[in-house]
Parts: C-alpha cells; structure tokens; sequence
C-alpha cells in the first residue's frame, strides 16, 4: 500500500508531550499507548506518520532557565518548536494536588498563547486512585481552551487500578478508552487541511507589519 | 564606530559583602562611571529611565545635564527614555535644553518600558503601549522639527499654536534609536523614519538579535532610506574581565548567580554560551565582540552593561579602565579595518549639522 502524506507532501506530525517524573513512568507508558492508537488508525489510512516524545523531565532544568532568563536553552527550543509545529498533540501529565504537575504547567506557561490554535489534542493524565479523574475537565480542558486548541471528546485517565482490569459493567476499560481517544485525534490530524510551511520568519513579521500605519 | 558604557541604575546589594549602597551612592556612582567613560577614552555614557525601587534613575535629563558640565567629549544618551509614559511635549523641552547645555554631545533611545505599574501611575493602559509609541514619538518629531505645532491625538490633549522651547541646538534635533527586545513594531518604527535600531541583545541568543536587525535593516530599505547596510544599529554586550580568564569568571560568579535579571537560573557557563555576556581576559571579549558584526553586519555603536548586579564602584571603574586601555583600542582598528566605505558612522550632533547645511544649499 502506497502511503498517503499530507497535502503538504510531508509525514503527519504527532508530538506526544509526557511528564512523567520517575523511570519507568506510568504517564510515558500511557503517552505510549495514546502515540501508538494514533498510529494504529492512521497507518492503515495510508499515513506515514512521524511522532515524537517530548519528556519533561528531561527539559526540567530548561524550563526553570527559561521562566528566569525569558529565552529558552537550545534543547527546550527544539521542543516547543517540535510541539508547536505538530498536526496533533497528546499531553499526558500526572496529576499532583489535586491538578497537572507544576512542571507540566510550566511548560505550557512558555509557548506563545496562540501557538496552539486550531491544534489538535489529546488530554491524558495518571494518578493513584480514580477519584481524580475529572482533572481531565476542570484543569487539563480548560488549559487548552484557552490555549484554544480543540480537544477531542474522549479524554484518558489512568488510575494504577487501571492498568490491571479489564471493563466493567458500567464503565469500559483503559484499552477501550485509549482506542477511542487515538481514533479521535487521528481522525482531525487527517482532516486538518495542509498549512504552508512556516518559511523565514521574516516574512511572518513582516505580514503581520503590513497593516501598522505610521503618519 | 562608538563604543560606551550603559546603565540601568539599579540598587543592589553586593552578594559577596551583603552591603547595598544608598540612593545617594548609586547616583554619584553612576556620575562616577560616566566621568571615567570619557577618562577612558569611550564616545557614549547612556542612562536608563525607572520610576520604581530599586532604580535611581527617574529624572536623566538632570542627572545628563550634570555630567555634561563635567565632561568635553561624551555623548550623553538614555537606555531607554520612556515614550510611553512620558509626555512627548515634555521630551521634546528636556532634550533641546540638554542639547543646548552638551553643545550637542545628547542623543536618546527610545523604548516603551516593561514595568507594568508605571503606565496606571502615569495615567497610561500598558495594552495600548505600541499606540502610545508611535502617537507620541510622532508628536515629538513634530515638536523638534516645526516651530508652531497644531496638533490632536488619543492620549494628551490637543495643542494650538504650541511652540517647543528652547528649539533644538542649530535646528537640528537629537538623533534618535528605538530600543526595542522582541517587537517587530519598533524595528518598523524605527525603519520607517530612518532612525537608529538599538538591539539590547545582553539577554537574548545571537539568532534573535540576527532576525530582528535583518528586520530592521530590511525595511530600512523598504521606507527608502538607503541600502539595508547603511542602516544605522546599535548593540548591548555585557563582559566582566581580568587578564587571567579564570580570575574573571572566580571574581564574576557570586555576582553572576544573585544577578536581578538572570541569577539562580542558567549557570555562568550555559549564559556565557547563549547570550553575549562575556567573563575573562580582554582578548576573549575582543574576539567575542568582533562575532557580533557577523550576526548583526557592520554597526554603529557598541554598549556595554558594567555596573549590575551588585558590582562595587571601585570594580566597575577598573573594569572601564581595562576596556578603555585593552578592548576599544583594538576593536576601533578591527571593527574599522573589516567596514566596507559604504557604511556610514553613527550620526553626531555635527554631522546631522553638516548634512542639514548641505540640503539646504541644494
């Protein structure tokens, strides 16, 4: 089967954005899991998808310079490059206090407000005990509402139960859940319509001077 | 080319003996720096404008007027005089009057300001402060160039028949560079009326400085001014030397990791590599320097930040010393020996004057 690029002629960009602290990370494991959906639905579409892990964790440092010094290290700027350009997004964070971690919001607090817009995401997250798993909608979706990204219906959350039951009589299991969700995002990274290339971001300032007046 | 000292006027304390100087000892320091800037053989002395602890600086026309009764060959500026909040009636009265006390050594940088609070303490809505930038820089212009003004905009009120006085010095207003970080609007502004582009880069990564000089430089030609090289641009840089390199960076880095903008965040070391501060012998900040004309082309006036971050008088005025004796010497023949002919010098009182003159014969 021959495969199907964007009209752009590229590989559809997945960025799936992990932060998770500890090695191995239930959170990445889930990121996984969600990257790995996505693909299962566009491959057989003819995609060639390429995807990318972001962790946290390993940006941790980065992003802390960055909130002081107002610029980012090289390695945090190919990351937001990398997210910002994505055609879709899965963000997996674990949930402390109450809400995403501090490190995941500090990320999310450096990206220009309208980097995101029109971007497709996905919104997972982790904790110890299912009682948490409306963070999905009060902290995680409205993040990105105002990030105005569009969120797809079906957001993950994984408790530690999670990840040794099967489905229950009233709700559906977490590989249910994560199918659901991956085919969700893949089918609105393969409608989203082909944007230009970002070229010099010279032309870009210069676009955005050509209504400025000066008399 | 011109090189010269900036400063923002900060009190800090110095982390390594816990003293933190008076107002009194920061503005005589900063008269201090200056008077050594031109001891030491520097073109440019450039204050910062502030209206909140902990910086002195509120009032640079008086704290300029002063050094300027002290100095002969100092050209007196500001880093950055605030267009936002000031009124423009009153830019245009302060700076003529210095111009007139300096014998014309006074130029400014204009810059919008980044402290939320001022613009409500002066009346202003910080949102509309790239309105305030262009209404006001536009009125100003008006100001020094037309001898009756009537005039009505959004933020002041109307003028009739308003005369600025005293008019500038021989007719010739003071030249003018906008400062500006991350907004294309500003290299635009300053493009646009072919006026100087001030990048103070000390904080940012040479890329960003590249993109919004070639910005700048491009749409200088655009407005038809000249050729994008002929573009007049300035630079920050930020060093701290001793003639050993690791004397420098032992001496520097207390002050490097308590600093008020960047410390306890990057290490020396990760800062030094991305940003175009410098710690160590004068030859390395020589060689730094000369890898700015690569990323910006051939410029104008060269900056540099010396009294932060706790740093003691006596430290900043060594620090003078050596680049006054060790580091401008050398880049002035470096900096001259690489400039095509077509690349013009920064504009000084004189030869705005001349080529005032000259247009009006023809």
């Amino acid at each position: 089967m021959s495969l199907t690029a964007t009209a752009g002629g590229r590989p559809v960009r997945l960025v799936a954005v992990s932060a998770g602290l500890s090695t191995p990370s239930s959170t990445r494991l889930l990121a996984d899991r969600l990257a790995e959906a996505v693909h299962g639905e566009l491959g057989p579409r003819g995609y060639e998808v390429e995807s990318r892990v972001v962790e946290l964790r390993e940006l941790a440092v980065a992003i802390a310079n960055q909130l002081v010094t107002g610029f980012p290290p090289p390695p945090l700027a190919a990351a937001i490059d990398a997210m910002t350009g994505a055609d879709g997004l899965i963000a997996v964070t674990p949930v402390f206090s109450a809400s995403y971690s501090g490190l995941f919001k500090s990320f999310f607090d450096l990206i220009d407000p309208g980097a995101l817009t029109g971007r497709p995401v996905l919104v997972a997250a982790t904790g110890g005990t299912a009682r948490h798993s409306l963070v999905l909608e009060h902290a995680l979706r409205p993040l990105f509402a105002y990030l105005r990204a569009v969120v797809v219906p079906t957001g993950v959350y994984a408790a530690s139960e999670d990840w040794g039951t099967g489905g229950g009589e009233y709700a559906e299991g977490l590989p249910t859940r994560i199918r659901r969700a991956g085919g969700e995002l893949a089918a609105l990274m393969a409608a989203r319509p082909a944007e230009p290339e970002p070229g010099d971001e010279i032309s870009a300032l210069e676009r955005h001077l050509s209504d400025l007046r000066f008399d | 080319m011109q090189f010269g000292i900036f400063t923002v006027g900060d009190v800090t304390t110095d982390p390594t003996t816990g003293r933190t100087p008076s107002e009194h000892e920061r503005i005589k320091a900063m008269v201090a720096i200056a008077l050594k800037a031109e001891e030491a053989g520097l073109d440019v002395f450039a204050t910062g404008e502030h209206h909140n602890p902990p910086f002195v600086p509120s009032s640079p026309t008086t704290m300029l007027g002063h050094i300027a009764a002290r100095t002969e060959k100092l050209i007196l500026s500001t880093a950055t005089t605030l267009i936002t909040t000031n009124d423009p009636v009153k830019i245009a009265e302060d700076y003529a009057m210095l111009q007139h006390l300096a014998d014309g050594r006074v130029d400014l940088m204009l810059g919008r300001g980044n402290t939320g609070p001022v613009y409500p303490w002066f009346g202003q809505d910080i949102r509309r402060g790239l309105d305030l930038a262009k209404e006001n820089y536009a009125l100003l212009r008006r100001l020094w160039r037309e001898d009756v003004v009537d005039w009505e905009g959004t933020f002041r009120t109307p003028l009739q028949g308003f005369t600025a006085t005293p008019r500038p010095l021989d007719g010739v207003p003071p030249f003018v560079w906008h400062g500006s970080i991350r907004s294309p609007e500003i290299a635009e502004q300053a493009a646009f009326y072919g006026d100087g582009f001030f990048h103070n880069n000390i904080f940012w990564p040479a890329d960003h400085t590249r993109r919004m000089v070639q910005l700048y430089r491009r749409r200088y030609a655009f407005h038809g001014h000249g050729l994008p090289q002929e573009a007049i641009v300035g630079l920050g840089g930020q060093v701290f030397m001793r003639k050993n390199s690791q004397d420098a960076i032992r001496e520097f880095r207390p002050y490097f990791d308590n600093a008020p903008v960047y410390g306890h965040g990057p290490s020396l070391e990760d800062f030094t590599e991305q940003t175009p501060l410098t710690v160590g012998s004068p030859q390395q900040v020589i060689e730094r320097t000369l890898t700015f004309r690569e990323t910006v082309g051939d410029y104008q006036r060269q900056l540099f930040l010396m009294d932060h971050a706790g740093l003691p008088l006596k430290s900043v005025l060594e620090q003078i010393d050596i680049l006054g004796e060790a580091v401008v010497p050398v880049l002035r023949k470096e900096f001259a020996a690489r400039r095509p002919a077509d690349v013009p010098e920064a504009p000084t009182h004189a030869a705005l004057l001349a080529a005032a003159r000259q247009e009006a014969a023809v």
